[in-house]
């Protein structure tokens, strides 16, 4: 039986090789009860084949986990019984209708036919899905698709459900929707691993952080302490003019450290200890003649933790290998 | 024209509150009985047929085509009339008919990976082959009908069965075992390839060679000795034999028994792998 245990993962060392490439390259995690947990990272670092082996999909090369108090190897049927996927493709089938797909997994899971039926009415009502219920679910849209994935997996309550870029390729408001059922699910008690390449995203949702690149956890933490981790602070300035940017950027760079250039051409961004480092940096500015539209003093963002940690930014390596690709090669 | 149906574009969003009640009232049920989970993919497997219908007029036209074209085209050539080389080559139509519908297994299984939904399969606490078990229902009807077809085709144009009706459903049932086995093949090979269209392209390649190279259309006497060697060889002339036995009335044990034991070897070789490839690469 499993030990009593507030960690709902526990993770040791998982290795996963696909050929000559290390997909995962020892990973650690640890995941306490009722959290939601992010797991960031860009495309390819590992993300997905580390979900997969905590899903049971995927047999590591090396290393231990255990979810739920079940090692997920030698019980990888009890994990089975106890967690639920979304995968980052939505794993639905898209030749049968949204209540067939619902009624199809509450057969699986051992609901009579009437209570299977009665169920996936419950969940294509409380997920806005009830007019669609009868449609093909290659006639839904990718908001919509997803709605149905997640519910999906929730048609028995998982204690724990592993979320692989849930709302990746979604539109501002399906997205914020996917947020709001996250949120609702754990305040119901479901323990969730969430992979996202989203740095806002982590932020916004998860009690705790792993960033991970190149197969390897390279920082670990709340988001809070991952940006305390890079500084204490950040001063964040918007110039007048765009052309200024370099010449702010010099200064900065020689009054406080690292500075961050931002998507936007006007702004940027240094590392910052205090408020006394911060104003002489403004001052040493306006002193040179760049003109401010305005500037703050924050916390750093995840994409800076991102940049300090990693030395590149976060979401530069799209056009590397993806995982799932990796995979199928094998 | 008033349109009473002005709903706003934007659908109902998910409703946190809602949300929050489905997970709560949900309690798990005791696990899916092993025969439950392939039943279930049984009816998936139904479901498919009744919604995407296409894929059963793909498989069938095909050999419906090829029994109207060598019938009248060949049969005066080969048979002396077309009405004896219909007599010919109805089994062997029929088996053209079932065995292409076997690689849709592969295809089908393909599809599922590509898109997803195996993750889900093997991530619930069931038996780990439900999914490939319970497609042999849906398959099972496919094949039944897709040799349905071509007795009927072959009936209207005058097939008068020797052997009666009784043969002809021997046959169908020989030939329908047959493609089970085969079937695990084009799962095989469903596994390895990396999109559903490779894996239709290679089945198809693979299946006609060996189908024209058979003696499903021609007597093998007529052949130069090398192909009619190979002819002779052939599991598929074998089932051609057998089934065209059956349905003439005069079928010989030996040539059943030996199409049951190749189908029981391709099952043993190709089940197993199957399910290897299934667990350790979907």
């Amino acid at each position: 039986m499993s030990t009593p245990s507030t960690l709902a993962i526990e993770a040791t060392g998982l290795v996963k090789s696909f050929g000559q490439t290390r997909a995962v390259d020892g990973v650690d995690l640890a995941v306490r009860s009722g959290s939601v947990y992010g797991v960031l990272g860009p495309n390819g670092a590992g993300k997905t084949t580390t979900i997969r082996m905590l899903a049971t999909l995927l047999r590591p090369d090396a290393g231990e986990a255990r979810v739920l108090g079940h090692d997920i190897v030698r019980e990888a049927d009890a994990v089975r019984g106890a967690v639920s996927l979304t995968g980052q493709l939505a794993s639905v089938d898209e030749d049968l209708t949204g209540r067939e797909n619902l009624i199809l997994i509450g057969r699986l899971l051992g609901l009579g036919r009437a209570r299977a039926k009665e169920r996936a009415d419950e969940l294509l009502d409380a997920f806005g899905l009830t007019e669609a219920a009868g449609r093909l679910v290659k006639n839904y849209s990718g908001g919509m698709r997803r709605r149905l994935d997640i519910s999906a997996s929730i048609v028995v309550t998982p204690q724990l459900m592993f979320l692989d870029e849930p709302t990746t390729g979604l539109d501002p408001r399906s997205r914020n929707q996917v947020w709001d059922i996250i949120r609702a699910m754990q305040a119901g008690g479901t323990t969730i691993l969430l992979c996202t390449q989203y740095l806002d995203e982590a932020d916004q949702l998860a009690d705790g952080i792993a960033v991970i690149d190149h197969g390897r956890v390279i920082a670990e933490g709340t988001p809070g302490q991952l940006k305390a981790s890079v500084g204490s602070g950040a001063l964040h300035v918007r110039l007048l003019d765009p052309e200024q940017r370099p010449e702010a950027e010099r200064i900065l760079a020689r009054e406080l450290g690292t500075v961050h250039l931002e998507a936007d051409p006007a702004a940027l961004s240094a590392s910052c200890a205090d408020s006394d480092r911060a104003a002489e940096g403004i001052a040493e500015l306006s002193r040179s003649g760049v003109r401010i539209a305005d500037f703050s003093l924050g916390q750093p963002s995840l994409d800076e933790v991102f940049l300090a940690l990693t030395g590149h930014p976060a979401e530069d390596q799209t056009a590397e290998e993806g995982a799932p690709e990796e995979e199928r090669a094998a | 024209m008033s349109t009473p149906t002005t709903r706003t574009q934007t659908p109902p969003d998910a409703d946190a509150a809602a949300v929050r009640k489905a997970i709560s009232s949900a309690e798990r049920p005791p696990r899916a009985s092993t025969g439950a989970a392939a039943l279930s993919f049984g009816w998936r497997g139904m479901l498919k047929i009744k919604h995407v219908p296409e894929q059963l007029i793909d498989v069938t036209i095909t050999p419906v085509l090829f029994t109207l074209l060598f019938t009248y085209m060949y049969g005066g050539a080969i048979s002396g009339s077309t009405g004896a080389y219909l007599q010919f080559i109805l089994p062997g139509t029929i088996v053209m008919s079932v065995l292409f519908t076997t690689v849709y297994s592969g295809v089908a299984l393909n599809t599922d990976i590509t898109k997803g939904v195996v993750d889900r399969f093997r991530s619930l606490p069931i038996w780990p082959a439900a999914p490939l078990v319970g497609a042999v229902v849906g398959d099972s009807v496919r094949y039944v009908l897709a040799g349905t077809i071509v007795v009927i085709v072959g009936l209207v144009l005058g097939y008068s069965p020797e052997g009666g009706m009784d043969g002809v459903i021997a046959a169908m049932a020989l030939v329908v075992l047959f493609a089970f086995g085969l079937a695990w093949v084009f799962t095989t090979v469903g596994l390895v390839m990396r999109s559903p269209n490779a894996v239709m392209n290679t089945g198809f390649m693979a299946l006609f060679p060996l189908l024209f190279i058979s003696n499903a259309f021609v007597p093998p006497e007529t052949l130069p000795s090398a192909i009619e060697a190979f002819v002779d060889v052939n599991p598929f002339s074998h089932l051609v034999t057998a089934a065209r036995g059956l349905m003439d009335g005069a079928a010989e044990a030996g040539d059943i028994f030996l199409v049951l034991g190749e189908a029981a070897v391709v099952t043993a070789v190709f089940a197993p792998l199957t399910l290897r490839l299934y667990r350790t690469r979907a």
